[in-house]
């Protein structure tokens, strides 16, 4: 074995490996010292097996298999995100290109983006009067700003050279914005969806939590109140997995797009 | 008659935190059609300013710019630009990027037509091989070939060049020179050359003329090159006539800058002929 062979087997898997094994071991030091009412690893494992093994079982409403209930998740999470980019990304080109609408929605915008999705919920819930709608709603409320300030400055980033090529050869509007300003700000726009993304399945467990709709943040809800706290972890951990996965997916697809 | 391209008493200036200022002041041009003119000038006097008058691109405070007897009020098709930097678009091949001018200004011709013409310039430029690489896998050189071929393929009446050689290394310039000496004698264009290498401008252009060193920068006396074509860059060194234009233009460049630096009461630098060649530094 080569020594660069040997050095990414340890940087790439071994490391990794000590780091988690030594999470869990402070786990299993906390479960059986000072809160003995956290579970430990081994009976969180034994607890939650039925979920894992089986994770696309149906026995009731609110006791199917872990991955039955991220797929309710994502479905969810997918909605509101569409919800998101098909509004935020346009918002983000107007701010971009206009500084009339940047002066006008750029204050009302950073007010709006630090509110919790906790607070957006119930009003969703007084708008919608359904929790369905008003999940999604509150996802796309709060994953929406990294799109729309992101393709601001990537349009706002465009070199001042591109745009008169276009003005030299008399681009149409139409022509300017697809042949020139999209390509340009897309490297940034994809940072935005990515952020966006990561946002969204944050807000999702808040979301379903308050709502009480099956899903992996409703089915950690519903343990808690039934006192099995070792699927809380077994939540806690799919959601981790999950949300790092999407991250890496989205990551793959913004770095083709920066190459290109 | 008036001439092919004329800019009459134009002036223009920049807001700055301290106040309006003036980059150029009454500049009057004529240059008559096919004709290959020069522009020299320091760096930061407003060459580019006075380009992108040219071009359509900056609106001037007054006077007025005409090409082939029309006001210019905005950019157009009728007239290429060849950018300082290139302004390729990185996600486009080098074919790509000429098309995108060649659809736009000949949509009505049919799309092999277009193709036709397309490859027509990539060639030109002698880009054939390279056609279908994005700019960033090409060197600076090949850059600005795309860019010159992006130019000629509209087919303008005026061809403008904003400094097109000055970030490229030595040699590579003076095989852009020919190129560019070649492409005009093939295509009979009227070509604008802006640049702060005063021996460039000899080398290819029928006149130089100065633009004065800023602020208010003016463009100074024509001075018209007598050499026979096609120059050679190492028997031109040696020519009278380059010499005598070569001081003139250096002598005019170097009385202004004096002058505006007496007018701010400082001391003037010495200055070497040297040091002026390299007008940029």
């Amino acid at each position: 074995m080569t020594k660069s062979n040997s050095d990414k087997l340890l940087k790439g898997l071994l490391l990794p490996l000590l780091g988690i094994f030594f999470v869990i071991g402070l786990w299993a030091l906390t479960s059986s010292t000072w809160a003995s009412a956290l579970p430990s690893p081994a009976r969180t494992w034994e607890v939650s097996r039925p979920y894992i093994v089986a994770p696309f079982e149906k026995r009731g409403e609110l006791d199917q298999g872990i991955l039955r209930f991220t797929w309710y998740s994502l479905i969810r999470v997918a909605k509101g995100y569409a919800i998101a980019i098909l509004i935020g990304t346009p918002l983000g080109l107007l701010l971009g290109v206009s500084k009339w609408f940047t002066s006008s929605f750029d204050p009302i915008i950073q007010i709006l983006r630090p509110v919790s999705p906790l607070a957006w919920l119930p009003l969703g819930l007084v708008i919608f009067q359904k929790p369905e709608p008003a999940g999604i709603f509150t996802i796309a409320m709060c994953s929406m700003w990294p799109t729309v300030l992101n393709t601001a400055l990537g349009v706002r980033s465009i070199p001042q050279d591109y745009l008169n090529v276009a003005r030299v050869l008399q681009l149409s509007k139409r022509k300017t914005l697809f042949r020139v300003l999209l390509p340009a700000a897309l490297p940034y726009m994809f940072t935005g969806f990515r952020l966006s993304l990561g946002i969204a399945w944050l807000v999702i467990v808040a979301a379903e939590m308050l709502t009480g709709a099956p899903g992996v943040g409703g089915f950690l809800w519903q343990e808690y109140n039934a006192l099995i706290y070792e699927h809380i972890i077994l939540c806690i951990i799919t959601i981790g997995v999950v949300g790092f996965a999407l991250d890496r997916v989205m990551w793959l697809i913004e770095r083709r797009f920066k190459a290109a | 008659m008036s001439a092919f391209v004329e800019m009459r008493g134009v002036s223009k200036g920049f807001d700055s935190p301290s106040g309006r200022v003036p980059v150029l002041a009454d500049v009057n041009l004529e240059i008559a059609r096919g004709e290959f003119v020069a522009i020299v000038g320091y760096s930061g006097s407003g060459k580019t300013t006075l380009l992108s008058m040219l071009a359509g691109l900056v609106t001037p405070d007054a006077g007025s710019v005409s090409v082939a007897g029309k006001l210019v009020t905005g950019p157009g098709p009728d007239r290429g630009v060849v950018f300082q930097n290139y302004s390729l678009l990185p996600w486009l091949t080098v074919f790509e990027n000429v098309a995108l001018a060649v659809d736009q200004v000949f949509a009505r011709e049919p799309a092999a037509a277009r193709r036709e013409r397309t490859e027509h310039y990539v060639n030109l430029v002698n880009l054939g091989h390279a056609k279908d690489r994005k700019p960033g896998q090409l060197s600076g050189g090949m850059r600005q070939r795309v860019a010159v071929a992006r130019a000629l393929s509209i087919d303008p009446e005026v061809l403008l060049l904003d400094e097109p050689l000055g970030a490229l290394d030595a040699l590579t310039r003076a095989v852009l020179q020919t190129e560019i000496e070649r492409i005009w004698r093939a295509t009979g264009k009227t070509v604008i050359l802006i640049t702060n290498d005063i021996d460039e401008g000899i080398l290819l252009a029928d006149r130089i003329i100065p633009l004065s060193a800023g602020p208010s920068a003016t463009l100074g006396p024509a001075v018209a090159i007598e050499i026979a074509r096609p120059r050679e860059h190492k028997a031109l060194n040696r020519h009278p006539e380059f010499k005598h234009v070569r001081s003139t233009i250096t002598q005019y460049l170097l009385g202004s800058s004096a002058k505006r630096r007496s007018a701010r009461k400082e001391q003037p630098l010495p200055l070497t002929e040297r040091a002026v060649v390299e007008l940029g530094a």
